[in-house]
């Protein structure tokens, strides 16, 4: 029963994600990227800002302008939860995920530099803010 | 002559002490921006986990 649930979720997981994320539904925990997200950070053309929020590093198109804002809109809701759990401001928490984003890009994707400056990853450590855990 | 000597150097140098002493009090205003650094990573270092799980629980939009 679980196995053909979980079958059938998958098959419908990849069309409907754009519907869910229109409608505002919450993304299951375990959920993974977007194809069309992961595609975004794999090509640079989205980025990781030192803020903790996603950015558009060249050109902007409405629909990476859409897609982009989604993402941070859900960014921004799960840094105010979070940060009132844990007694600090939503700037600090997001500032904190933004370290932490960075560290986490793989080589090829781009990410922002403490001086604002748009680096792509390579196989060594981003460039950090100083005050960076 | 030479206790004279010692003595004016002393005072010499208590004066320019003294002077030193106020010419560090003065720049207030760099030392209280230090520490605000210093209290900003302090609460980014405590937040380290908890943003680390968060990422890791909403694997979707990281």
């Amino acid at each position: 029963m679980t196995m053909i649930r979980k079958t059938m979720l998958a098959a419908i997981a990849a069309p409907v994600a754009g519907l869910v994320v229109m409608s505002g539904f919450a993304a299951p925990a375990m959920a993974q990227r977007d194809p069309a997200y992961e595609a975004a950070r794999s090509n640079g053309t989205v980025g990781e800002q030192i803020d903790g929020y996603l950015g558009i590093v060249g050109q902007a198109t409405p629909a990476l302008q859409d897609m982009v804002n989604d993402i941070n809109i859900k960014r921004r809701t799960v840094y105010t939860r979070k940060a009132s759990e844990n007694n600090a401001t939503v700037e600090q928490y997001a500032t904190t995920a933004g370290c932490q984003a960075i560290a986490r890009t793989v080589p090829g994707e781009k990410y922002q530099a403490p001086d604002g400056s748009w680096k792509t990853r390579t196989s060594a450590p981003p460039e950090r803010l100083p005050i960076c855990p | 002559m030479d206790r004279r000597i010692i003595h004016a150097g002393l005072m010499v140098s208590c004066l320019l002490g003294l002077g030193g002493c106020i010419n560090v009090a003065a720049p207030e205003e760099p030392i209280v921006i230090e520490l605000n650094v210093n209290i900003r990573a302090e609460v980014l270092y405590r937040l380290a986990e908890d943003a680390s799980n968060t990422i890791d629980e909403n694997a979707d939009i990281f």
